[in-house]
């Protein structure tokens, strides 16, 4: 087998609106922010992995190297919908686990201050006469006459499917999930916003897709985050200091959904992650119960109780009972999002799945100030990108 | 020559509206794009099936916000036409979670989406509760 990979350094950048950086200047203070974390310099890199979606085909991490260090290193630029920043960490995972290389950089940012609701694509161009276009032999655009392709009306059938199997997935509970990731960033001074809200707030804020209201909706904002990896031997020739707050990563997994019925009518965000899942825990040798915390893909309220459930967290059908319990807040048996989530933290698509693990592994160290989950050893980060495409890292503390 | 057009090429307007989908004949999986193969078994023959034309609103959203020219609120769903999930709005019915519900009963029903320079009409389709 191959040998561990650790995090030896890692950056998350303030969350929020940043109009005088550009996507460049975020990725270069967090990517320098991890390279100072981990006490190295661009030179002891041997692969950098990029994530960036907005200028997807500009080459963001060459554009990264010419203002950091250009040491000649291959660079991987990835794309995976939100899972971007999960799958630039899993190249870099992949590239020390090959043993290609015995340092690997990860980066992901994301500048989205400003943009409105993220739409699908099937927007064909309309002539002055009907004539069928596409895969659908449309004549007309089809988002919003046959269903919705935007994403907080996509999340919130996700979830009302979750209500029609099991049932207890109301209006009202969906909101209080919301209640609890809003009141968890208030501890949390790089988040987008950190700001308490009431359940009647939430509920009676503008509505965006029934019942996701604005507050049960990610905060487009802008943000980058950055982790140095290094396999295990490699660490064990660094000093004593850095070995102690090194970060084991115990599971590193990425799928894709399968074929099931009708996923190709409404994705299907369920078996990918509980795939993931299962695979990571097999990998990291720990369960569910063994987690001292969570940092799930809460892009809509709607999506963080069915991962409750993918994840395993809780029985199969049993996520409302499981939130209903106090469980998932900070201060209950499995702390979910104590960052603040997407809804509050933000989401700036390509740095979520790096500023995820960034949020695990500060607890890990000890090092996460007023919202630290005390005596927290193993953790798990989540993220899902629509298409679809799912990350799960567990991290551990080192021993 | 016909005055009205399908939104989609597997809405058939002719007779009693309904939908029809690609079906895999080797596993019997069903789509509505056009195919390259079969993503569940590989398989690269389809042929054309009837879609059942009642069903249970399996998922529903109330869209508030929604693409310039799309009346809003409208009510977006997926659809299990006995056995084979549609996605559709949920029409003739106020945009309203008191009168939508998950598990509700529906049926296909056919909706106008414009006519144009040549006068001829587009007909689109969604669910309309059945009871
Ligand atoms: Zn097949």
């Amino acid at each position: 087998m191959a040998e561990n990979v650790w995090i030896l350094g890692i950056h998350m950048t303030k969350f929020g609106k940043h109009p005088e950086l550009d996507t460049v200047d975020l990725g270069a203070q967090a990517a320098i922010g991890a390279l100072s974390d981990a006490g190295l310099r661009m030179r002891d890199v041997g692969v950098l992995a990029a994530g960036n979606l907005m200028q997807a085909a500009a080459s963001f991490g060459q554009q990264l190297q010419k203002q950091i260090g250009q040491t000649g290193i291959p660079v991987f630029n990835v794309a995976n919908a939100c899972a971007t920043g999960a799958t630039a960490l899993r190249v870099a995972i992949m590239a020390i686990r090959a043993g290609e290389t015995e340092v690997g950089l990860a980066v992901g940012v994301e500048k989205l201050s400003g943009a409105g609701l993220l739409a699908g694509g099937s927007r064909v161009a309309q002539s002055d006469t009907w004539s069928p276009r596409g895969r659908f032999g449309a004549v007309a655009a089809l988002d919003g006459r046959i269903g919705t392709e935007t994403m907080p009306g996509v999340f919130a059938q996700i979830g009302l499917e979750y209500d029609h199997k099991y049932g207890g997935a109301t209006f009202e509970l969906f909101a209080r999930i919301s209640e609890k990731n809003h009141a968890h960033s208030t501890l949390n001074p790089l988040a987008s916003y950190q700001k308490r809200f009431s359940v009647e707030q939430i509920m009676n804020d503008v509505m965006i897709a029934y019942p996701n209201t604005r507050p049960m909706c990610s905060a487009n904002c802008d943000g980058a985050a950055a982790a140095v990896v290094v396999s295990e031997s490699k660490l064990r020739t660094l000093s004593l200091e850095q070995q102690r707050r090194a970060v084991k990563i115990s599971a590193s997994v990425l799928t894709s959904d399968p074929w099931q019925e009708a996923c190709q009518v409404l994705p299907d965000v369920n078996t990918l992650t509980r795939a993931a899942a299962e695979q990571a825990y097999e990998q990291a040798g720990v369960g569910p119960e063994d987690l001292d915390l969570v940092e799930l893909h809460d892009c809509f309220a709607t999506a963080e109780l069915v991962h409750y459930d993918n994840l395993k967290l809780c029985p199969t059908g049993g996520a409302v009972d499981f939130f209903n319990s106090g469980a998932t807040w900070r201060d209950g048996t499995t702390p979910v999002n104590v960052s603040g989530g997407l809804e509050s933290k933000g989401h700036p698509v390509s740095a979520t799945g790096i500023a995820n693990v960034w949020e695990i592994a500060t607890h890990l160290r000890g090092e996460a100030g007023d919202r630290q989950i005390e005596g927290a050893r193993v953790g798990l980060a989540h993220v899902i990108g629509l298409g679809s495409a799912c990350g799960v890292h567990i991290l551990e503390k080192a021993v | 020559m016909s005055n009205r057009v399908p939104l989609v090429d597997y809405l058939v307007l002719d007779g009693e509206p309904h939908l029809t989908a690609r079906e895999c004949t080797r596993c019997g999986a069903r789509y509505f794009d056009r195919r390259n193969a079969c993503a569940a078994c590989e398989a690269d023959t389809f042929h054309t099936v009837d879609v059942a034309t009642e069903g249970e609103l399996r998922a529903f959203t109330i869209v508030s916000f929604a693409a310039p020219g799309i009346p809003v609120p409208f009510v977006a769903g997926v659809v299990d036409c006995a056995g084979t999930s549609v996605r559709a709005n949920v029409v003739n019915v106020p945009a309203d979670p008191r009168h939508v519900r998950v598990g509700m009963k529906v049926r296909l029903a056919t909706v106008t989406v414009g006519v144009d320079a040549a006068g001829v009409e587009a007909v689109g389709f969604g669910f309309e509760p059945a009871s």
